[in-house]
């Protein structure tokens, strides 16, 4: 199945981020995540609710460029996912269950070498704002593994919007973390004209901030 | 380019922070020699037997750092790091051949002094033997990203690692003993057909060198 291109889309409104049309993923015999279908304009929240086990971090990985779906079609950033997925890299910004971070680099080190790979200009100061804005400067010098869980997660947060991506993919963001730090990550993650799809367990939170659900299982 | 460099760095920075790789390797290979200087109950060894002692010394202890080369990648989500990049997939296996040949040959550096001073009666040999194990860390080096590649991605990766591997090191043992045993012959170096297993050798790392960059990609694709 092929899905329309975000340039054939006629209307005077933003041209969809996001088409699914029966995305689905296997595992096997096993149903991973079941037909889901929606469309998200570039700009908005799309906010993914389900229980444990309903493929919410599966359709995220999907999304991201990091799975294949087994049946369906989905358009991400005007590439058609899995065909090609080339097409997103570096233009998605994700973060999931893991950190993707090192544990034997620093927070800094880390960052620095998220923005090698992503190719980044005037890496140093977009490192140092990030750092600045998510508080960490005081533990930036500190091995990942030194750091508690909520530490860890703001720097996989820096990591995640450190290339200034198109599309912002968040699997439960604010796990491990106090009052404090969601207000800070979410000043982080909100900038405004990019596209989130956010997937969490707090209903009232995650419907706040969104533009449209999605509700699995 | 930059992506391969920025993975090589990460590596050897890590590898300096931790010496998870280099110091279990030299480790293993001083203990193997003193095993080999008791149960071959020799003090001198030359030609074959000496060039067997070293290559397959040097092989078995590749296998501690190649079984490790993408254990962050795989536990630390190096492996999406990379693919949520721009970075071509394949700069990943050129880093690690890199840095496992650079493990190798620090390896080297440390392991052949013992050799010669555990079994040579000089080292007369060892300029010689240089391009031979500069040439053979690389074979290793880049059958060893490959194949810790595929083993990564199974459950079983202990044991498929060298499973795989020392089959496919065959050829690299054979040309490397083949290049050092005239080199360790008893009364100074030789060069019988040195240049011909030199040259199989650089083939074999090409060979899996290209292997490695083109398949790399699709070996990341679940």
């Amino acid at each position: 199945m092929s899905l329309p291109a975000q340039s054939d889309t006629a209307g005077g409104s933003p041209a969809p981020a996001l088409i699914l049309d029966g995305l689905r993923r296997d595992f096997g015999d096993r149903p991973g995540l079941p037909p889901v279908d929606a469309t998200v304009a570039a700009g908005e929240t799309l906010a993914v609710l389900g229980p444990n086990g309903s493929g919410k971090s599966t359709l995220l990985r999907i999304l991201a460029g990091l799975l294949r779906p087994s049946h369906g079609a989905a358009r991400v950033l005007d590439a058609e996912i899995p065909k090609e997925t080339w097409k997103i890299r570096g233009r998605v910004g994700y973060l999931g269950h893991e950190p993707l971070l090192y544990r034997d680099l620093s927070a800094r080190e880390n960052l620095a070498f998220a923005a090698r790979l992503h190719g980044l200009d005037d890496a140093e100061a977009k490192i140092e704002r990030l750092l600045g804005d998510a508080a960490l400067e005081a533990v930036a010098e500190r091995r990942v593994i030194e750091l508690s869980a909520g530490l860890t997660q703001r720097v996989a947060a820096c990591r995640a919007v450190l290339h200034d991506p198109d599309l912002l993919v968040l699997d439960e963001p604010e796990a491990n973390l106090d009052d404090e730090s969601r207000e800070r990550l979410e000043k982080i993650f909100s900038r405004s004209g990019r596209t989130r799809v956010i997937a969490s367990h707090d209903r009232d939170r995650l419907r706040s901030i969104s533009d449209q659900t999605l509700e699995l299982g | 380019m930059s992506g391969l460099l920025a993975i090589l760095g990460k590596d050897l920075r890590i590898e300096l922070r931790a010496w998870r790789s280099l110091a279990p390797m030299a480790l293993f290979s001083a203990t193997v020699f003193v095993i080999f200087r008791f149960a071959l109950d020799r003090e001198r060894l030359e030609g074959g037997i000496a060039a067997g002692v070293l290559v397959t010394t040097l092989l078995f202890a590749s296998l501690l750092a190649i079984n490790r080369i993408f254990i962050s990648e795989r536990e630390e989500g190096g492996f999406d790091l990379i693919r949520l990049s721009p970075c071509d997939p394949s700069m990943m296996f050129l880093a690690k051949t890199a840095a496992l040949t650079i493990y190798l040959i620090l390896l080297e550096l440390i392991a052949v002094p013992l050799f010669a001073l555990f079994f040579l009666d000089s080292a007369e040999a060892l300029p010689a033997l240089a391009p031979v194990l500069v040439l053979a860390a690389l074979g290793l080096a880049a059958v060893g990203a490959l194949i810790s590649t595929i083993a990564t991605m199974s459950s079983a990766r202990d044991l498929l690692a060298p499973l795989l591997l020392l089959p496919l090191s065959i050829p690299l043992v054979i040309a490397a003993a083949g290049a050092a045993s005239p080199v360790l012959e008893a009364g100074g170096p030789g060069f019988e057909r040195y240049g011909t297993w030199l040259a199989v050798l650089g083939l074999y790392d090409v060979i899996f060198c290209a292997i490695g960059f083109a398949v790399f990609d699709y070996l990341l694709d679940e």
